[in-house]
């Protein structure tokens, strides 16, 4: 560790994926739940397990995104942290609100919970992703500020570098499009209109900020490629997404009310999205094919590969299948579109968070590198956790096309209900792919337990 | 990637295009404003309607149903369901749950008094008016 305040990122690190582990466990309960209907009911009804398992998604990805930025913002600007302090501080409010949030959504009726937390004076609550308290929403704008102000001070007195740029507008466009969940109107339509203005332009538009730089980062230190070549790369990537990703918007605005020459806007930009996420792929092996020295940390490499990889798979290829308006006439709101969520997630944002957290966490604990024996685990657990993905995405694909098959295209449609009783042989499937994600996940966890032959390589 | 693409151009590429392709979203987005009393039904919105999506809402039946394809699938669209089942049936299926059989995937008894269930249902009557380019595809959303 070259600057001794990037130690407050290992915080940020534990609770990710400890949180991660939690999302995972709500994610089984809710598999079980699609094939067993009554599993935990009343107890925990499948929506408020599908609001802690996205909540807790969404919270774990920010804690990573504060992680990294703590960890990479230093070395970047070569300076310490404005404050580390502030970043502690910061570090245990975003904790306890969002512990307090999740146990509000387990112990609390939602409505009691809404009415509790000045959802009367705002409404904000009840819109997918967006289910917090006007609290919460108001304690991240908080927490947003105040780790933009620290990690903006800090690239301000320090060497500014395009990767800790390029990272900065993707965590000013994070905080600035998070306020656009303050704005609900009744109107249904515009409600829905500014929604993806908070959802869309995240995860199809600053996100991939934030993604790109991360990768950008965690490539230059493990290949030891010129800086030149790689920040060049970054700004064409980001080029792509935003060019694609802004307009590609218009993808969400086929079937919600919203003037239909969005068909046009938003099939052709958002046919264009695959298209940064492939620049990323390449640019990812093809640093890795031009590296001046082997990096100890086998495992970062596999990562930084992965994401580039599964991102494309599941942002581009399985976002692009049902991406144009005649096709999405028929998808929309199915189990593709579930399949898609699924492997872009995990692709594109828990892959790249997973990718830092395993380039930096042995750094954090005073090593190049793990010993082999650790690497070799977490290797497994990439595999795992990825190839169970890629099957929990290939069955709900396959229960979409059969969802969409019989109640939508067929002639003598079936109803909602009847066509899911049709589809649980591929629920079935989907819920083992997910235990066996569990398992790697499980066996990510071991990895940063097992001791051994640490490198002591400078890192 | 060769020399004669520099990191300056590329910088300004992404600047340039940036800045273009988010006015181009804005000026798309003030003309679907100057659009959407044609088409968002928003001349049906009454008190009665803004309860209903206050109930809606505060349920958090996004985190199962579908409203215009968006939410959560485990169970039926609800954007259309004014059309597909009617007034009565809504709220005698609200009032009826939850089914208890066993295996099944059970609905919430959400205690809604008769003026809350009438404020959902027209919420419901509002939300299968908006002009959704003919999405769903059929009744069965």
């Amino acid at each position: 560790m070259q600057y001794k305040s990037q130690a407050v990122a290992m915080p940020y690190f534990i609770a990710a994926i400890g949180l991660f582990v939690g999302q995972i466990i709500f994610g089984l309960i809710m598999g079980l739940q699609y094939v067993v209907g009554d599993f935990l009911f009343p107890e925990i009804p499948f929506n408020v397990a599908r609001m802690v398992h996205t909540n807790l998604l969404i919270v774990w990805l920010l804690f990573g995104f504060m992680g990294a930025a703590y960890y990479l913002v230093p070395e970047e600007t070569e300076t310490e942290l404005f404050s580390p302090k502030l970043g502690l501080a910061m570090f245990w409010i975003f904790l306890v609100a969002g512990a307090a949030t999740i146990l509000g959504y387990l112990l609390v009726p939602y409505s009691t919970l809404a009415s509790m937390t000045g959802n009367d004076i705002l409404a904000t609550m009840g819109r997918e992703f967006l289910e917090q308290p006007l609290l919460t929403k108001i304690g991240i704008v908080i927490v947003a500020l105040a780790f933009l102000f620290n990690i903006t001070m800090t690239v301000l007195k320090g060497r500014k570098t395009v990767i800790s740029i390029v990272l900065l507008m993707g965590l000013w466009g994070l905080a600035i499009f998070f306020l656009f969940s303050f704005y609900n109107p009744v109107n249904l339509v515009r409600d829905k209109f500014y929604w993806w203005w908070v959802v869309h332009l995240w995860v199809e538009g600053v996100w991939e900020l934030i993604m790109a730089a991360l990768l950008a980062f965690v490539l230059i230190k493990v290949t030891g490629v010129d800086r030149e070549v790689i920040e060049k790369w970054l700004y064409v990537i980001i080029t792509l997404a935003l060019v694609t990703g802004i307009i590609g918007t218009g993808h969400h605005y086929f079937w919600i009310g919203t003037p239909e020459y969005w068909q046009w806007w938003g099939s052709i930009f958002s046919a264009l999205e695959p298209i940064p996420f492939f620049a990323m792929t390449v640019f990812a092996f093809n640093m890795v094919n031009r590296r001046r020295r082997e990096h100890p940390n086998r495992a970062a490499v596999l990562w930084a590969l992965g994401t580039g990889v599964m991102a494309f798979l599941g942002a581009g290829v399985w976002g692009f299948l049902h991406t144009l308006a005649p096709v999405n006439y028929y998808t929309h709101g199915s189990q593709i579109t579930a399949a898609h969520g699924h492997m872009a997630f995990y692709g594109a944002y828990v892959m790249v968070v997973l990718t830092v957290i395993s380039y930096a966490m042995p750094i954090l604990r005073g090593r190049a590198a793990n010993g082999t024996k650790a690497q070799v685990v977490e290797m497994w657990a990439f595999w795992l956790m990825t190839i169970a993905m890629v099957f929990i995405t290939l069955f709900l694909t396959a229960a979409g096309i059969l969802q969409v098959w019989l109640q939508r295209v067929s002639d003598t449609p079936m109803s909602f209900m009847a066509t899911q009783d049709q589809l649980t042989l591929f629920y079935w499937m989907r819920e083992w792919a997910g235990v066996v994600f569990f398992i790697g996940l499980l066996t990510y966890l071991a990895s940063f337990f097992i001791k051994g032959d640490a490198k002591d390589v400078k890192a | 990637m060769s020399g004669i693409f520099t990191k300056s151009m590329a910088r300004n590429i992404f600047y340039g295009g940036t800045v273009f392709f988010f006015l181009l979203f804005l000026a798309l987005t003030f003309d679907t404003e100057r659009e959407l009393p044609n088409r968002d039904n928003r001349a049906a919105i009454t008190p009665q309607v803004a309860a209903g999506k206050h109930i809606w809402e505060t349920r958090n039946c996004l985190g199962c149903h579908t409203l215009l394809g968006e939410g959560a699938y485990f169970a039926p669209e609800l954007g259309n369901v004014y059309t597909r089942r009617g007034p009565d049936f809504i709220k005698a299926w609200m009032q009826a749950q939850p089914t208890g059989a066993p295996g099944r995937r059970q609905m919430p008894q959400f205690h809604l008094t008769d003026e809350e269930l009438d404020q959902l249902v027209a919420f419901f009557k509002y939300t299968a008016e908006i002009n959704t380019a003919n999405w769903p595809p059929n009744i069965e959303g």
